[in-house]
């Protein structure tokens, strides 16, 4: 049980920070969150620099054009960027996170010469097209179907909750390749252009105003079939590995930023007199105590990767369950910081409980989240 | 930084846990709660207690001296002192073993005694502390010291804050037992308690808050093997998602607290020991509610050990860190945070 970081780590964070030091003064602003076109240039910018200064891809393997780094360079990096208020991942989360891990560990030497390069550059944005209007949590019941016709798949169906497909140029798509066979065995992984015809991208509004997300129908859409990462019908096992990346390390940047948020939280009670009231100020405590332990979780989490490979383990489903509650619980304390304030739409961190709401649902639902750490690491038997 | 366990950590755990099952298995759990309730230190006694009263009570001085052996109690006490010269982190790891086979007595006392009271590194003393509030002593009539007391000449340990021990008959004088809670658990009312010394409040609370987590973990364990085993409906209830996701959020309690008290071992700081305390104290007690409701009516039995479980984590919820005592410390370490840029 060790805590410390070797001498290579500490340099590493060193020369991450004076790096950051200098780079985010000359950022432009931050966009609006509704100015979709300038989130996107933005997102891409931040990428090009990381790419520019050599961070960019950082634990992605090195012959698919990362930087190898270990694991825990990778928590090291994501710790110092958000201490510093970098920018976050954004619009790159897919590509960086999970489509681009899962290509360059399925991916033919081509696949990958094709796609990881303009992801880690900043020229390339994915969405993600998993769920249907009816598989959601029961995804392998997708019913969007490709069938072969010469050297393409033509693509009919459609896809909802796409995060990011307003500005994205790759869709990770899941479609049904044989209707006949088990409702696991028939699928298969597609790249598919965002701008091929057929494809209409309808925003859909969320609760907090925005557009985060978005439907897309599929209308007799064309993808090559040299677009497909993994054999036909064996898409469940690529998904399983991008599902695998997607829980892996996706919420370690977020732990730093929630302790930033509950430092504010306590100057603005304190200058406010709410501090004084016992139960808030213990509710603070307390939440201080959980976001301790949940960045002391991601760490056992990451040693253990580190440990066993740098494949992410099941503690992914165990840190995802406890820290979307413990967001929730942090921007409800938030409104009780500001008391009445909480109803006005613009203050601060009203938006983010607004979009907390979302942290139980997207990525798998804390029930199925449940499913899985009962039946996979406590062996409880399947239901019907 | 590697946060696991060292090759050495987990044969330490396994050690610990193999002479635990040997020595103190659930017979030997039971036949102690049959004895407590025959009259022990832990029936509902009235009047004073009798310090001389030990041989039937809750405190097995044969295991005591077993465990003082093992290098238990003198675990982190330097080689040169006759001990193991281990730190807090394997403390961790042997009280988190200790709370899982639920074995009773004072062992963070005495633990905290080693290498002050005489006899306490070898498990020859009982040692216990004024550790809860209320008045309330555990295990006074079975134990040969106090450790800690205000307003005596302080015995000062090498760099370490006061720490004074009290001969157990001395508090014992005006002493009134009180039913307890748990068997297991059995206590006093005194008018003037001792004070348990300030140093070894974080300690305290910490080496407590192992034995809570290896609590939350056996409960965890004791549902998820009768949610097997148990059938209704024509098929075992641990496949109804109602009870799976008991146990699930069971097991994430269990090894987020883990973790917590993992880390505050290796830091000692005391902002992050007193959040362990309040996330392990919060396992242990509501992992023993959720077995119970997983073994349904049969967890409402006597014959059940969950409410063994249960009781003592009430019990130890209360000694060294109380929930509000640890938010307090914790907000206020939180405000000194959040006033650095
Ligand atoms: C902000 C956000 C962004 C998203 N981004 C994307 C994206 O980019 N790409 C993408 O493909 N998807 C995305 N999703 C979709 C997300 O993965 C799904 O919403 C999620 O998997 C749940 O599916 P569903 O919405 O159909 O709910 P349903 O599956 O219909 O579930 C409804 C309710 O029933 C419960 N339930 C369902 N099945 C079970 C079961 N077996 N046991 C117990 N309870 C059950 C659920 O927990 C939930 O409470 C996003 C969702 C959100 C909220």
């Amino acid at each position: 049980m060790d805590l410390t970081y070797t001498d290579e780590e500490q340099e590493f964070r060193a020369r991450l920070r004076e790096w950051l030091g200098k780079v985010l003064p000359e950022l432009p602003p931050k966009p609006s969150p509704d100015d979709w076109p300038g989130r996107r240039a933005h997102d891409l910018g931040w990428q090009r620099r990381l790419y520019d200064a050599g961070y960019a891809g950082l634990h992605w393997p090195a012959d698919a054009g990362g930087r190898g780094a270990t694991p825990t360079q990778h928590l090291i990096f994501l710790e110092e960027t958000e201490r510093a208020g970098a920018p976050y991942v954004g619009a790159n989360f897919v590509g960086l996170l999970h489509a681009g891990p899962t290509i360059a560990a399925e991916g033919t030497a081509e696949q990958r010469a094709r796609w990881l390069p303009p992801v880690l550059r900043g020229d390339e944005v994915w969405c993600q097209g998993f769920s249907e209007p009816d598989a959601g949590s029961d995804l392998a019941s997708l019913r969007t179907r490709a069938v072969r016709d010469g050297d393409d798949y033509v693509v009919t169906g459609s896809k909802i909750w796409t995060s990011h497909a307003e500005v994205a140029d790759w869709c990770e798509l899941l479609v049904r390749t044989d209707p006949h066979a088990a409702k696991h065995r028939g699928i298969s992984w597609l790249a598919m252009p965002m701008d091929a015809p057929g494809v209409t991208v309808r925003p859909l509004r969320t609760l907090a105003g925005s557009a985060e997300f978005a439907e897309m129908f599929l209308d007799e859409v064309r993808v090559p079939a040299a677009n497909r990462v993994g054999e036909e019908n064996d898409g469940w096992r690529v998904t399983m590995v991008t599902l695998s990346f997607e829980r892996g390390t996706a919420f370690v940047g977020e732990v730093v930023a929630c302790r930033r948020v509950l430092a504010a939280l306590a100057r603005e009670a304190r200058s406010t007199g709410r501090w004084d009231d016992p139960v808030l100020r213990r509710r603070l405590g307390r939440l201080y105590g959980e976001f301790g332990a949940l960045w002391r979780l991601t760490q056992w989490n990451v040693s253990d990767a580190q440990r066993t490979g740098g494949v992410p383990g099941t503690g992914g489903s165990v840190f995802k369950l406890r820290y979307s509650h413990a967001r929730q619980e942090l921007y409800d304390t938030a409104a009780e910081v500001l008391g009445a304030g909480a109803l006005e739409a613009d203050r601060e961190w009203v938006a983010d409980r607004l979009s907390s709401l979302s942290y139980t649902i997207a990525a798998g639902t804390s029930q199925i989240q449940q499913n899985i750490v009962a039946e996979r690491i406590l062996g409880l038997p399947k239901g019907r | 930084m590697d946060f696991q366990l060292t090759e050495d950590q987990r044969d330490l755990r396994a050690g610990v846990r193999e002479l635990l099952a040997g020595r103190y298995g659930r017979e030997a759990l039971r036949a102690a709660v049959d004895r407590a309730e025959a009259g022990g230190a832990g029936a509902a006694a009235t009047g004073g207690v009798d310090p001389g009263a030990r041989g039937g009570g809750v405190v097995d001085r044969g295991l005591w001296r077993e465990l003082g052996a093992a290098g238990f109690f003198a675990l982190r006490l330097p080689e040169a002192a006759g001990g193991v010269g281990l730190g807090l982190p394997e403390a961790a790891l042997v009280f988190e073993e200790a709370g899982r086979a639920l074995l009773p007595g004072p062992l963070v006392a005495t633990h905290l005694a080693a290498g002050t009271v005489p006899g306490a590194a070898a498990g020859e003393a009982v040692v216990t502390a004024a550790d809860l509030g209320g008045g309330l002593i555990a295990y006074l009539a079975e134990s040969d010291a106090v450790l800690g007391a205000a307003g005596e000449p302080a015995e000062v340990v090498a760099g370490a804050e006061p720490a004074v021990a009290v001969a157990a008959g001395d508090a014992a004088a005006e002493a009134v037992a009180v039913a307890s809670v748990d068997p297991l658990t059995p206590l006093v009312r005194v008018p003037h308690p001792p004070v348990a010394a300030a140093g070894h409040r974080a300690e305290g609370a910490l080496l407590t808050a192992a034995l809570q987590t290896g609590s939350a973990l056996r409960t965890c364990e004791l549902a998820v093997r009768y949610a097997k085993e148990r059938e209704q409906f024509g098929q075992p209830v641990g496949a109804f998602q109602a009870v799976k996701h008991l146990c699930a959020q069971m097991l994430v309690r269990a090894e987020v607290a883990r973790v917590a008290v993992y880390a505050a071992a290796v830091t000692a700081d005391p902002a992050e020991i007193a959040g362990a305390k309040l996330l392990a104290d919060e396992a242990a007690v509501r992992n023993a509610r959720d077995c119970l409701q997983v073994h349904g009516g049969m967890g409402f039995t006597w014959e059940a050990d969950v409410h063994l479980h249960l009781k003592r984590a009430w019990v130890r919820a209360e000694q060294w860190a109380t929930a509000a005592e640890a938010e307090e410390l914790l907000a206020a370490e939180l405000l000194d945070a959040a006033a650095m840029p």
